[in-house]
């Protein structure tokens, strides 16, 4: 038995390894509090920050900003579930940081050991049935917004879009309007009093994609073969950004969103604007030439006229998007001209293959391209 | 006795060439080697995926960034996260595992010291193999090369037409080939656990670390298995035409998605339990107290493990499954934080009354109890189905995952390098540099992912390249950049610590931490045999009861 | 410190300690079967998902027939190696050689009916892994457990010419009690294979 004196709390068995002294234990001991505390205040002024709005409130896809009542919904129900999961951690961690200060073993500790504890039923029992509580309040609180959000009514005067997701670009179709468009979506907006909500069918022509347009709703994903749907009700009129969020492929970060919720007027205006065939300009009938003669109308379609490709966006309308390739670049000449003859060079790995046309002929394209307003 | 092993040893080692000497390790089907080189793999994986990780966090720093292309990027996220999880994070986890199990319950080696051999080659195999991929993937396109459908390689993504060349191929047969490893490991650890304790070491008497570790392996067993089945469904898919993910052919993506996540969410169980283990032996230590509640550590972990097997649909709150589908993951996934919060708390309650010493394993078991304190509570936003919908597939859930498989399953795993280096190598390891690494990495990781959280709540998916300006996610995506730079060094301090003490440490005796398992009765490292004669024991601290035969544990549990 | 004696654990106790645990071999099977089961278990969910899903080709009932003769030969070789390990125990060598021979006689024709129901469904009804979901489900499940039957049989066969070198003596009667549990396991898992796919799924 004496070797057990070797190992015993009197012995020095750490011979080489410094004993930290008291005031080290102590500074260990208080700056680790004072280091986690001071960081999560940060984060919290942070989170602070950058939920209150710099410029452009509208283009920061902020969750806890919503616009809309999917969105809004689970902004409610998030503000419950942060609270009691704040509540939760000051608690613990009080506790955590409370028994990591009491009970350090002090510098003029005489090395005997502590009474030995095991267990205590009464404290055990009250840390298991508390939390299940806390459980069954945030449960039945979530539940109510799951039926609400996913099983809410379709009422007559919805919207109706058809999303469809492709690498990397978004199809939408209004079926009940007779407009086909790609990218950027226009939707009313909803007055709360006589909703119009726009209810989006949600289907893929390829991979797996996701509907996030984080102001709005919160996301679905778009499945093959597995059709879903979502729906928005935006209260205010503006831009609402987002993009895929389900990674569909080498330019899945590039397959943005543009949301454009416009007044009644507005959007009924567009509505008429998007159904017309593309007008025949005589003006660009060279470069109307060259796209119906090249691979173009293999993919594109341009209604009015022999283009019916579906691979690739419709572009009857391009020109009143502001944006092409699925937001990647403004919708100007230059970057028209570029995408044209050097996708790669904007988006690189998407399905849009270099046309590789002589500069006449793509300032001729380009010239027909922006008659398709 | 042990002078006379350890001098046996240097003789032996003496007289051997370094051919000699790596024939040994190679064929060896001891344990404790075999553990040793399950960690050291894992090393040197964590420090390829860490390089992984920062080619990303490069690429992010600012928007528009021109560092690597999207292809590449993809194959860094794709391949950082399957190296992590499968050959950083479970060799780990084995590693320790195949250690110390054999040393805790009084046993020389485990139930099958061959198949424990193959197991570990098998695992090491599949890693080669998945690392092949960037010189052995061909295809049209360049698509070959190293996987790009990410860890969890969503369907029709990784079907042929979609991933052309070898690369998905490469990952799938990867983790077929190191899955028999791992489901080889779990048939060793049960029937180790079951067969083969020592006498008087019954069930309720075996360290936490077995049960522990036990419940682990059952998940192994019933998770890896459907991961298994899911690559076979895949390889025949991309090899024979199969249809069972082609959507194109009535297949169905979601079906895919719940195979996966049916391995995947027991797997995140099976890489922390043996973390709770870790710090349920560290933690008493280190407060001079026994486990406060061992009963009921064992039953919520029991709960833990089944509960884990019926809530994996929580991946899929957005994949659009019914109301009623979303509700039932929502309240099972909010039920296993009950008995995961009980461990906190009696973790706590051990504390509690104690003398804690703060040496790097209890440092490192403390900054656990807070960050998985914090990774549990964003657990619980997420298993709100409708929250889910915004914060799933955004940084906010790479955040929450990774503040578990980081801050606190890799915390704790620095706890036990710490905690049983002087066992192994029988050698201390420096306080100064361990406290170094522990406070640089704990600064670095609540830089890198408290601020992470942040992008994902203003709408930054994952597995973006580069992302737009403008949205708010410039300042966040910097500090988390830097961050990891931090973490990085911290990792580097940890490495050379480790190699350094190997060389030069203190010699550390048989038992540096006055601890109470049977492994700190042996020498360290401990012989070959483990034990000269089988240990008989009475309670769950033999060594307690033989350093206080006045006070023994037997008489009060 | 290195040279510090380890502490006596008590090697002998005041009483003798009645210890008994499972049998390593046991619980390893039991493990490996657990592991299994849960493989069979993905299988059988896609096969139950897609029945009626195939939108074109062989259909099941269009197809398929019930395989009950080599299903009654299968089942039965779970008794005949129940047999035979029992005459090893008994030490009847004779016994026990004729008992295992008959199991992989058995299992041998199970293998070669399943051999033939496939040549005729891929030659004659054009039925292939590739040809719809009826098909790639059909061909993985059944050939899954094809695999684990012709694993099964290359451990028997092994066996079958140790035995017939004499080489199998008593001693052995456990490990081939505890391979019998993979071969009852296989067995099973038959059982259910062919009410899902013969009779639910046709």
């Amino acid at each position: 038995m004496g070797e057990v004196a070797e190992c015993g709390p009197d012995a020095n068995p750490r011979a080489g390894s410094k004993q930290m002294k008291r005031s080290e234990q102590t500074r260990g001991v208080w700056g680790r509090v004072f280091a986690g505390a001071a960081l999560f205040v940060c984060v919290l002024f942070a989170a602070k920050i950058c939920l209150a709005d710099p410029a452009g409130p509208s283009q920061i896809p902020n969750i806890f900003k919503p616009d809309s009542t999917p969105a809004d919904s689970i902004f409610r129900l998030s503000k419950l579930v942060l609270s009691i999961t704040g509540v939760v951690f000051l608690v613990v961690f009080s506790l955590i940081a409370y028994a990591t200060v009491k009970f350090r073993r002090r510098g003029n500790d005489d090395g005997s050991e502590p009474p030995q504890v095991y267990g205590s039923n009464q404290v055990e029992l009250a840390w298991t049935v508390i939390p299940g509580l806390i459980v069954l309040v945030l449960f039945l609180a979530t539940a109510r917004v799951i039926l609400s959000v996913q099983d809410a009514p379709k009422p007559t005067g919805a919207i109706e879009v058809v999303a469809i997701g492709h690498q990397y670009w978004w199809e939408f179709r209004y079926p009940g309007l007779g407009v086909v468009t790609a990218n950027e979506l226009h939707v009313p907006v909803s007055d709360p009093q006589h909703p119009t909500p726009t209810f989006i069918k949600l289907l893929s022509a390829d991979t797996d994609h996701s509907f996030w347009v984080p102001r709005l709703a919160g996301k679905t994903d778009l499945i093959p073969n597995h059709p879903n749907s979502t729906w928005i009700d935006p209260h205010e009129t503006g831009l609402f950004l987002g993009q895929c969020a389900q990674y569909c492929g080498v330019q899945h970060a590039k397959m943005l969103l543009r949301v454009y919720v416009d007044s009644r007027p507005d959007f009924d205006a567009w509505v008429q604007q998007e159904k017309q065939p593309a007008v025949a300009a005589d003006a660009a009938t060279e470069g109307r030439h060259i796209f119906e003669s090249t691979a173009c109308i293999n993919c594109h379609a341009v209604s009015g006229t022999v283009a019916d490709g579906h691979f690739g966006p419709d572009l009857t309308h391009m020109m009143s998007r502001d944006t092409i390739a699925s937001g990647a670049a403004l919708n100007t000449r230059e970057n028209l001209r570029t995408w044209i003859q050097n996708p790669d060079s904007i988006k690189p790995g998407s399905l849009m293959p270099a046309m590789k046309l002589n500069n006449h002929d793509l300032d001729a394209l380009a010239a027909y391209l922006e008659t398709l307003r | 006795m042990a002078s006379e092993t350890i001098a046996l040893n240097e003789i032996a080692a003496g007289y051997r060439t370094i051919g000699e000497r790596l024939h040994g390790w190679v064929t060896t089907v001891d344990h404790k080697r075999l553990g040793i080189m399950y960690i050291i793999y894992a090393l040197m994986m964590l420090v390829i995926g860490g390089i992984e990780a920062t080619i990303m966090r490069i690429q992010l720093m600012v928007p528009h960034n021109n560092f690597v292309s999207p292809e590449v990027f993809n194959r860094m996220f794709t391949m950082h996260g399957t190296t992590m999880i499968f050959f950083v994070a479970m060799p780990l986890v084995f590693g320790f595992g195949t250690y110390l199990i054999p040393l805790m319950v009084g046993a020389r080696d485990m139930a099958f010291p061959r198949l424990n051999a193959l197991s570990f080659w098998f695992t090491a195999f599949g890693g080669l193999l998945l690392y092949f991929s960037f010189i052995g993937g061909t295809g049209l396109y360049g698509a070959g090369n190293a996987p790009d459908v990410g860890w969890f390689a969503y369907a029709p993504l990784t079907a042929k037409v979609f991933s052309q060349g070898h690369s998905t191929d490469f990952w799938s047969l990867a983790l077929l080939v190191s899955g028999f490893g791992s489901i080889g490991t779990a048939v060793n650890f049960i029937t180790t656990i079951i067969s083969m304790r020592c006498p008087g070491m019954t069930l309720g008497k075996m360290p936490l670390l077995a049960w522990l570790n036990l419940v682990m392996a059952g998940l192994v067993i019933l998770a890896v298995s459907p991961l298994t089945a899911a690559q076979i469904m895949l390889s025949i898919d991309r090899y024979l035409g199969g249809h069972f993910f082609d959507t194109q052919a009535g297949g169905s993506a979601v079906l895919w998605m719940h195979f996966f996540w049916i391995f995947g969410h027991p797997e995140v169980y099976v890489l922390v339990i043996p973390c709770f283990a870790f710090a349920s032996e560290i933690i008493p230590v280190f407060s001079r107290k026994p486990i406060f509640g061992y009963p009921v550590m064992v039953a919520a972990t029991v709960a833990i493990g089944f509960i884990s097997m019926s809530v994996w649909a929580h991946h899929m709150f957005a994949v659009g499954m019914t109301s009623y589908g979303n509700t039932f993951f929502t309240v099972t996934t909010m039920i296993i934080s009950v008995p995961t919060g009980i461990k906190i708390f009696n973790w706590i309650g051990t504390m509690w009354g104690g003398k804690i010493q703060f040496k790097a394993p209890m440092l490192f078991c403390i900054a656990f109890l807070f960050q998985f304190l914090i990774a549990g509570l964003t657990g619980i936003m997420l298993s709100a189905s409708p929250f889910n919908w915004q914060l799933t597939g955004s940084y906010f859930v790479v955040a929450h995952f990774h503040y578990v498989i980081v801050g606190a399953i890799l915390v704790t795993i620095f706890g036990a390098f710490y905690y049983w280096f002087p066992k192994m190598t029988g050698r201390m390891y420096n306080e100064t540099l361990a406290q170094w690494h522990f406070w640089l990495f704990v600064i670095g990781f609540h830089l890198t992912f408290d601020f992470m959280h942040v992008p994902g709540m203003l709408g930054m998916p994952r597995r973006i390249y580069t992302y737009e300006p403008g949205r708010g996610w410039e300042i966040w995506n910097l500090i988390v950049s830097v961050g990891a730079v931090v973490q990085g060094i911290a990792i580097l301090i940890f490495v050379f610590n480790l190699l350094w003490s190997m060389f030069k440490g203190e010699p550390a005796g048989n038992d540096p931490w006055d601890a109470w398992t049977l492994e700190w009765s042996t020498s360290s490292p401990p012989p070959d045999y483990n034990f000269a004669t089988i240990p008989v024991v009475q309670s769950r601290r033999p060594l307690w009861d033989l350093k206080h035969p006045e006070d023994p544990d037997w008489k009060y549990e | 410190m290195s040279s510090a004696a380890i502490p006596d654990l008590p090697a002998k106790t005041p009483a003798k300690i009645d210890w008994n645990l499972p049998s390593r071999g046991r619980v390893g099977m039991f493990s490996l079967i657990a592991a299994e089961s849960a493989i069979f278990t993905i299988f059988v969910v896609a096969y139950i998902f897609y029945i009626g899903k195939s939108a074109s080709g062989p259909q099941p009932k269009d197809v398929l027939e019930l395989p009950v003769f080599i299903s009654i030969c299968l089942l039965s070789s779970s008794l005949t190696i129940h047999l035979a390990v029992r005459a090893l125990r008994r030490l009847e060598p004779a016994g026990f050689k004729f008992w295992w021979i008959v199991t992989l006689i058995l299992g041998t024709i199970f293998l070669v009916g399943t051999g033939r129901e496939w040549h005729h469904l891929i030659y004659d009804r054009g039925l292939t892994v590739s040809t719809n979901l009826f098909g790639t489900t059909y061909y993985s499940l059944v050939g899954l457990h094809a695999f684990h039957v012709t694993a099964g049989l290359i451990a028997i066969l092994t066996v079958a010419i140790l035995a017939l070198i004499g080489k199998v003596e008593f001693e052995y009667h456990e490990k081939l009690d505890v391979f019998s549990l993979y071969w009852h396991f296989v067995d099973v898992v038959w059982v259910i294979v062919f009410t899902v796919v013969y009779i639910v799924g046709r």
